[in-house]
């Protein structure tokens, strides 16, 4: 009993870990499979997180701190979009560009706002996403399993968790059973097959960037006004690299995307349960070991068991009509 | 008198300083095979897109049915019943033949009724013109000949009243051509009309009911094709007389000078792409090497030039072992026993294309004297031999300093010859010499060619251009899937039966 409480509290723990990879992860698939590098999950979801939990504070309420989120990101979607698709520049420098660019001023205005710490001020309960208990969770603990499954793993996440889940299908459907999803891989794959059938590959590429900006604010939201209640510097703390790898490492699939969202999940789940904790043999392995497990497995992973490389093949060429 | 269904006038295009297209006029009968033929950067394919509303004109104005039409975008004119097959196909290559043909004309936002529709409009139309396209196969796993009927559907299915080919036949083997050939007939039996792209006079004469020759982006003439004649329209696109059949004496053979044994090679992905492979080059012989795109050729070509290392077997010259499964000899090892390549893909492995041309006119052979000493180049001396082979080889334009980029396809094959052939080689090793060059000019490689032979030299000339093949070769080898699958003497030999041969057939 104990040891399956330690599962169960392990598993919960994957999920909720997992959730900004998974909103990230599929905000990267909407731009990569049109064809446009997202090196910038990273700086987007630093962004959002900031925006999130400021607008929360200033306004009272998380939804409103959440739209005003959506809105930077898309701000920043788009001009990725004009520097990489209108103006055909390298995709990877304004992504870069774009990273650092907010890195420095979520920092800058955290400080300049909020005094030297560079955090927003903590929120009160009123102005974040607090965990949701699913109905009948308590009456159900009792029952063997099912119920311990439902009350100690499923219920009791912030609302984000259970979007992120969500979301998948909902990507895959559209990507896969759409006119829409159609046209988005076509872009990614081959835009000169897309312009000759009379669609606009930037309007396509334009309409990639605007999902990709609304579905990463969700994992900067899910950083700063529910898992914490503020905003501290650097808080993405490479998830958007994370995400980026677990998209590569799924193919660019939605499914198997999220199994490898799951996978970083549970490593750094693991780690932050293996820390201080003595192993047979070797004993207390440090700290910072531990940490490194999931960004140790992320390298192996991209290194050695993505097999051939299968990405969109129009990804990261701007379109240039033929002459 | 038949009304025109499609009509330009006074169609003007330019892309930067270049004028593509010069008040071009045209008209196209309903129901008829018309063709356009004109060299290589004569601006049919220009013209074309304009007319499917891929660019858009300076001025002029297009009308079909008498109706002029504003074309914004291509779903402009595929509304207005134009369809075009364009030379490099439009199609996602790991989508199914199905979703490449809806594309852009899905009709419905969430897959369903639509889609199903879709199916049995197009297994209908697969019937009525002998496509025989199974929709569901992914287009990666189709050849290049259904490719291209899928591209034909894909026009069809989106109500195309007018077919625009662009070079339909470049990369179809003789027989997929008469498959092509048959299709097009079907259309025309049904109402459409069909405008055919071509630079082959052969097609031309073959298939269309009247031709409208091109030149340097003007239209220069319009004949009904029962009244004129393969030599007359030749000289119409290069505005000269031409020679169409190459002056080939008969073969001075020498001893042979280059063997291959049971060679074997892999390509990059490790697939063996040439399978026991053997044959020989006199001296002073043309050595053809026919075969469709993609059959081994290539790899084949680069372990011959010291590119690539071989699996196994041998390769020999002047009885010396140059290349086995441990060692082998690299392109300037080779260069210096007198073995010269000219590769098939000029712009990546023949020039730097970003370099000047007097640049590329000595690259490899920079090192040596004249045109270096003690490391440091003589720029007196290259400049001078550049002016001299430039003009030798008739080189347009003839300036030493401008970026090789900006020649034209076959000038840059000339700048290529003239370097390789320049330190007088022995084997000369030659892919695709004439893919993408004008007519003008593949009359000039030839003969230079042919004079190489004349001089002793032992030729291997590979080219998926049959034509080419059958002209300039004393012997000729075909591969297929790897292997060599015939070997004709050039004499009485048919194009029929070395295309059967190509096709894997014979």
């Amino acid at each position: 009993m104990e040891y399956f409480l330690d599962i169960a509290s392990l598993l919960n723990s994957t999920f909720r870990i997992s959730t900004p990879l998974v909103f990230a992860a599929m905000a990267g698939l909407f731009a990569e499979r049109s064809g446009v590098i997202d090196f910038s999950l990273e700086g987007k979801m630093l962004t959002a997180a900031f925006v999130a939990a400021t607008g929360s504070y200033f306004f009272g309420s998380e939804w409103l701190g959440l739209v005003l989120a959506i809105m930077a990101c898309v701000s920043l979607s788009m001009l990725h979009g004009f520097a990489s698709v209108t103006h055909k520049g390298d995709q990877v420098v304004s992504c870069v560009a774009i990273n650092i660019l907010m890195i420095g001023l979520t920092t800058a205005l955290a400080a300049a706002w909020f005094g030297e710490a560079g955090l927003t001020p903590t929120l009160n309960n009123d102005q974040r996403f607090l965990e949701i208990t699913l109905p009948f969770a308590d009456a159900l603990r009792s029952v063997p399993i099912i119920g311990l499954i439902y009350s100690e793993i499923l219920s009791g996440h912030y609302i984000f968790v259970y979007m992120a889940y969500l979301l998948v299908p909902v990507v895959y459907w559209v990507v896969f059973k759409t006119s829409f999803g159609l046209r988005l891989r076509a872009v990614g794959e081959n835009p000169s097959a897309v312009d000759t059938a009379g669609i606009n590959v930037f309007s396509m590429r334009y309409k990639a960037l605007a999902i990709n900006g609304v579905l990463i604010a969700f994992a900067g939201a899910h950083l700063s006004t529910a898992v914490n209640a503020n905003f501290f510097r650097e808080m993405s703390a490479g998830r958007g690299y994370l995400a980026l790898a677990a998209l590569i490492f799924g193919k660019w699939h939605p499914k198997t995307a999220l199994l490898a969202c799951m996978l970083f999940g549970f490593t750094d789940a693991l780690q932050i349960r293996l820390q201080g904790v003595a192993l047979p043999i070797v004993g207390i392995i440090p700290v910072q070991f531990i940490q490194a497990i999931p960004y140790v497995l992320t390298v192996v992973l991209l290194a050695g068991f993505v097999g051939k490389a299968i990405a969109p093949s129009a990804i990261g060429q701007p379109y240039v009509k033929e002459q | 008198m038949v009304s025109p269904i499609l009509e330009l006038s006074k169609i003007n295009k330019s892309f930067g300083h270049v004028q593509a297209n010069k008040e071009i006029t045209l008209k196209v009968n309903k129901g008829t095979i018309h063709g356009i033929i004109g060299e290589n950067g004569a601006g049919k394919s220009t013209l074309m897109s304009i007319v499917y509303g891929f660019y858009q004109a300076d001025s002029g104005t297009i009308s079909i049915n008498g109706k002029t039409i504003n074309l914004k975008s291509p779903r402009d004119s595929i509304l207005s019943g134009i369809g075009m097959v364009h030379q490099h196909f439009m199609l996602v290559e790991n989508f199914t033949v199905l979703e490449n043909i809806i594309l852009g004309f899905e009709g419905e936002i969430v897959f369903g009724k639509k889609l199903e529709q879709a199916k049995i409009n197009l297994k209908n139309l697969c019937e009525t013109y002998k496509l025989n396209i199974d929709l569901d196969s992914i287009i990666s796993d189709l050849s290049v000949g259904f490719r291209q009927r899928v591209e034909i559907l894909k026009s069809l299915y989106r109500g195309a009243e007018i077919f625009i080919l662009d070079e339909p036949t470049g990369v179809l083997t003789p027989q997929e051509v008469d498959e092509l050939f048959k299709i097009l007939r079907s259309l025309q039996k049904e109402g459409k009309t069909i405008v055919l792209i071509t630079h082959k006079l052969n097609e031309i004469m073959a298939l269309t009911s009247e031709v409208s020759v091109m030149r340097q982006g003007e239209m220069v003439g319009h004949k009904k094709t029962e009244l004129t004649n393969k030599e007359e329209l030749a000289e119409m696109m290069v505005g000269r007389s031409v020679l169409l059949r190459i002056n080939r004496t008969e073969a001075q053979k020498g001893e042979v000078v280059f063997r291959v044994n049971n060679l074997q090679v892999k390509d990059d992905l490790g697939v063996m792409r040439v399978k026991d492979v053997n044959f020989e080059i006199h001296k002073g012989e043309i050595l053809g090497l026919a075969g469709v795109t993609g059959n081994g050729q290539t790899e084949l070509l680069e372990a011959l030039s010291g590119i690539r290392k071989i699996e196994s077997g041998e390769i020999q010259l002047f009885n010396e072992t140059i290349s086995d499964q441990n060692n082998f000899l690299n392109p300037k090892e080779l260069k210096e026993k007198g073995l010269v390549h000219v590769p098939e893909d000029r712009q990546r492995m023949g020039l730097i294309t970003d370099f000047k041309a007097y640049e590329n006119l000595i690259f490899g052979y920079h090192h040596q004297l004249p045109f270096s000493k003690s490391s440091i180049l003589k720029e007196k001396d290259i400049l001078s031999h550049s002016r001299k082979v430039m003009e030798e080889y008739d080189v347009r334009p003839q300036s030493p300093h401008l970026i090789t980029s900006n020649f034209s396809g076959g000038n840059q094959q000339k700048i290529i010859l003239s370097r390789e052939l320049n330190e007088n080689p022995k084997v000369l090793l030659v892919g695709q010499p004439t893919r993408g060059v004008d007519i003008g000019a593949i009359e000039f490689i030839h003969q230079r060619l042919i004079d190489m032979r004349n001089k002793g030299v032992a030729i291997l000339l590979v080219s998926v251009e049959l034509e080419e093949v059958l002209s300039l070769s004393d012997r000729i080898v075909v591969m297929f899937d790897g292997k060599i699958v015939g070997e004709k003497v050039n004499k009485d030999v048919t194009d029929r039966e070395i295309g059967l041969l190509m096709a894997g057939i014979a």
